[in-house]
């Protein structure tokens, strides 16, 4: 499989000898002419380039977090007071299923997917992706895989198992209406985004770094987001086979999770667990990335002990597939694999205790800037340290099995997950934004947004912690007046609490929101280097060319483009001052490669992912529209197969004598 | 894969191709999905309700007759890829033809299985051993067929093309894939067929 390659033209490069050649679309399997459209909504809906599809992964999730965040405020109003009305019992049960499932499968994953989508290219000095086509084809099955998960709203009820889904309760007994099915076949689609996804970027990091950058010297969101590549790529088969299981039983009678016949319920939760466990590292190691890279610039340090955050997180990667029965403590596992899984459970605090003493040090004595992206991050290290503590309790099997489905373990995983994973998101917006749109998110109205999500997140999660104590039972859609108890830790005072809290948290929300569009209106553009960063992805303009570098810069540091600004004075061993950013940044420009090849844009990804959820309905309501969604495929992979292989020759003016410039060429 | 066409050649960090990677990296994620379907299936192969258990149906001969007819489309397709790295087109296509064929009758002999199973009683809704055995066989059986589809499709393309030898890494990708999915054929012939419940 391969692009083809067209010189992109290179306007903004003064070196350039002559005019561009013309692109002109060539013949492709199919009805339309090869898409090469540059701007318009073709640009996107066609696009192949990492940066766009990044933006596209993004902006779905923002929306999936929207609806994911309105599900949850439903869910407090309705646990507010004593016998709530808000939502009835089947109702609750939809919104918290589908609550976890937008947040985990639609708000974190792809948003983490997003940034390691645009910013990895450009954090190892590549063009674009290795297999360009492929990163498209992602996009739009998560998309459509969102979609159809979400469909079920309005065609009988969405999935009301519960995110993890547990059997007997996913059996068409317990829930006769299609959203399980909705909720199974999507997540199947969206699981391909991510299995495409992690073998793309993995290929990419190995494959395609800028000449001299070894392994480490790689950036550290580059380094843990590769460990969360390797995690999607063994744990999404697992679910794979889950799922599957689930559809055979509920579309073809299958009886994999039927107790009367004799099946054994713990096979779901272990093919779950399996996957979800190292789900769980999926959705925090991204942004234990983001803060490794936020903190150092904005301490004005290097990373304290980068080796051992590398290496505490590849440990997490190994170690993260031996823990997932401590989400079983309560079935009944036996003493011995308890004991195992007790043990492997304390022990991955140790790597995860190991990174937030490097945070720690690489704050201690360092010139500290509290922007809004350096005070999420140092959110993410208090807020994350409580989570990581209550799940240290956790592995103690004895104190977790008081604890299992209790608000207790709500609170655990929204302190690790809110404060950790959407915190260091947050801290990847302010630290980001200028490099992705060209401008500075207000930070006046980032402080707002910062302090509200933090009292309003505490206000939130904080009393769950005294409510599972107390022995208030998660997913139970109401609590009596009768039974809530009395003094300080009743429930009732703390339900309250807890929902004042969730509405402080959507105002927090709100003030990003409206950041967006009060910095989208802003006419004022950000400087080259606002923060007077450290790693490639700032060695290039905001938002970077198609084609990200005009050079491809040779790597000597860890931290390079901070060391290309910065030398260290041999008499007094401080770092002064020896290029600008813009100078840096022109000297990349003089040396602009004279033969820069771009993937050409393609509209085979987005057919064959339209494909799938013709299938998944299909599946669902009719076999012959199961058949059509088949032809749909097929017709698109023969489509994407037979694109011209490679260019013709009349294509190219002479070789290309850079290797880098050719190297995105297989899609 | 410097003698393929000028603008392949391209210079990777680790020296493997994009695509060479990928394909190894697919192929790993590949063998979880198996593993999740042969455990599933090493749980329920005693669970057989009132239906046939594995002793009453399996035809152990027959099996392994087809078995040995995937293990040597294996040999053919090693000769494609060889063939392919000589440039010898015609070489390719007769050995790609040959895997196909080969691989089209093991999937025959696992319709004539199914077939008969089915009419012995064992339905995909008997028992959690049918559910079980019938899920995990069929996966594989699927993944064979894409593999045919894939080989053929390759024939095709293969007699458009006029560069000989263009499709070389194309036909070693294919015949990673061939080779993982028979040596997947070769755990479950054992772990299903020939290990006794």
């Amino acid at each position: 499989m391969a692009i083809i390659e067209r010189p992109t033209p290179v306007l903004d490069i003064p070196a350039l000898p002559a005019a561009p050649p013309a692109i002109t679309p060539s013949r492709t399997f199919g009805a339309l002419k090869r898409p090469v459209a540059s701007t318009g909504w073709k640009s996107w809906l066609f696009t192949v380039d990492h940066k766009k599809i990044g933006l596209m992964y993004g902006a779905t999730a923002l929306f999936f977090f929207i609806v994911g965040g309105l599900e949850a405020v439903l869910i407090r109003l309705q646990l507010a007071a004593p016998e709530g009305k808000v939502l009835n019992a089947d109702l609750y049960n939809q919104m918290f299923t589908m609550h976890a499932t937008t947040m985990v499968f639609l708000f974190v994953m792809p948003m983490a997917a997003g940034f390691a989508n645009y910013f990895i290219p450009l954090q190892i000095g590549a063009r674009d992706v290795a297999f360009p086509r492929i990163n498209a084809f992602g996009f739009w099955c998560f998309l459509g895989g969102g979609i159809v998960i979400n469909l079920a709203w309005f065609l009988g009820g969405a999935a009301d198992g519960g995110w993890f889904m547990y059997a007997p309760n996913s059996g068409p007994v317990f829930s006769p209406s299609n959203g399980i099915d909705f909720w199974a076949l999507g997540l199947q689609i969206a699981g391909i985004a991510s299995l495409t996804g992690a073998i793309n970027l993995i290929v990419t990091v190995l494959n395609m770094r800028a000449p001299g950058m070894s392994l480490m010297k790689m950036p550290v969101f580059t380094w843990l987001v590769t460990v969360v590549q390797f995690l999607l790529l063994f744990a999404i088969p697992v679910i794979t086979v889950a799922l599957f299981l689930l559809t055979f039983q509920r579309s073809f009678g299958a009886q994999f999770f039927d107790v009367a016949a004799g099946a054994d319920p713990l096979l779901w939760q272990h093919l779950f667990w399996i996957f979800g466990h190292p789900e769980v590292y999926v959705l925090i190691l991204p942004s234990f990335g983001i803060v490794s890279e936020v903190l150092p610039v904005f301490s004005r340090k290097p990373l304290f002990g980068y080796p051992f955050v590398v290496f505490s997180g590849a440990a997490i990667g190994f170690v993260g597939w031996g823990v997932w029965a401590h989400h079983m403590f309560a079935s009944g596992l036996g003493p011995v694999s308890v004991a195992v899984f007790s043990v492997a459970t304390m022990a991955i605090a140790v790597p995860t205790g190991v990174k937030i003493i490097n945070w720690t040090l690489t704050m201690w004595g360092g010139k500290l800037v509290f922007s809004t992206a350096m005070k999420f991050a140092v959110g993410l290290i208090l807020l994350f340290t409580i989570g990581g503590l209550s799940g240290v309790t956790h592995s103690v099997a004895p104190s977790d099995t008081q604890q299992t489905d209790t608000y207790y373990i709500v609170a655990h995983f929204h302190y690790v997950l809110f404060g950790g994973s959407v915190f260091g998101l947050f801290a990847g917006f302010y630290y980001w934004w200028p490099k992705m749109f060209g401008k500075l998110l207000n930070e006046r109205l980032g402080s707002l947004n910062f302090w509200f999500m933090v009292i309003g997140m505490n206000l939130t999660f904080g009393p769950m912690h005294i409510l599972g104590l107390q022995g208030q039972p998660r997913r139970m859609y109401q609590w009596t007046e009768a039974r809530a108890g009395e003094g300080f830790f009743n429930i009732a005072f703390w339900n309250l609490v807890a929902s004042i809290g969730s509405l402080v948290l959507a105002v927090g929300i709100l003030f990003f929101l409206i950041n967006i569009v009060v910095t989208t209106r802003s006419k004022v553009r950000a400087p080259l280097d606002p923060w007077n960063a450290r790693s490639l992805e700032w060695m290039t303009s905001n938002p970077p060319k198609e084609h990200n570098f005009d050079s491809i810069p040779k790597v000597e540091h860890l931290d390079e483009f901070f060391h290309r600004k910065y030398e260290e004075d041999p008499v007094t061993h401080t770092m002064r001052e020896v290029a600008t950013a813009e100078q840096v940044l022109a000297e990349l420009e003089r040396n602009a490669d004279p033969h820069i090849h771009m993937p050409s844009p393609s509209y085979w990804p987005l057919v064959l992912a339209v494909g799938l959820p013709v299938i998944a309905l299909g599946v669902i309501y009719s076999t012959t529209v199961a058949i059509v969604g088949g032809f749909i495929v097929l017709y698109a992979i023969y489509g994407w197969a037979l694109e011209p292989a490679t260019a013709v020759a009349s294509d190219f003016d002479t070789p290309s004598t850079n290797g880098h410039a050719v190297s995105t060429t297989h899609g | 894969m410097a003698e393929t066409t000028t603008h392949d050649a391209h210079v990777s960090s680790t020296g493997l191709s994009n695509v060479k990677l990928g394909m190894w990296l697919f192929l790993g994620s590949e063998c979880l999905l198996f593993g999740g379907l042969i455990s599933t299936y090493m749980l329920y192969r005693g669970r057989v309700s009132d239906g046939p258990t594995p002793e009453q149906i399996y035809d152990i001969p027959f099996t392994s007759v087809s078995s040995f007819v995937l293990l040597m489309s294996s040999l053919t397709m090693v000769l494609a890829v060889s063939a392919a790295q000589k440039k010898d087109d015609r070489g390719v296509n007769l050995w790609l033809t040959t895997t196909a064929l080969l691989g089209a009758t093991f999937v025959g002999g696992q319709v004539y299985e199914f077939t008969a199973f089915y009419n012995e009683g064992l339905g995909f809704s008997t028992s959690l051993f049918g559910s079980s055995f019938y899920t995990l066989t069929g996966f594989h059986g699927v993944h064979v067929t894409v593999g045919i589809i894939m080989l053929l499709a390759l024939v095709a393309i293969n007699k458009r093309s006029s560069v000989p030898g263009s499709k070389s890494e194309t036909v070693e990708m294919i015949g990673l894939y061939w080779h993982f999915v028979d040596i997947v054929w070769i755990i479950i012939f054992t772990l299903v067929y020939l290990i006794p419940v």
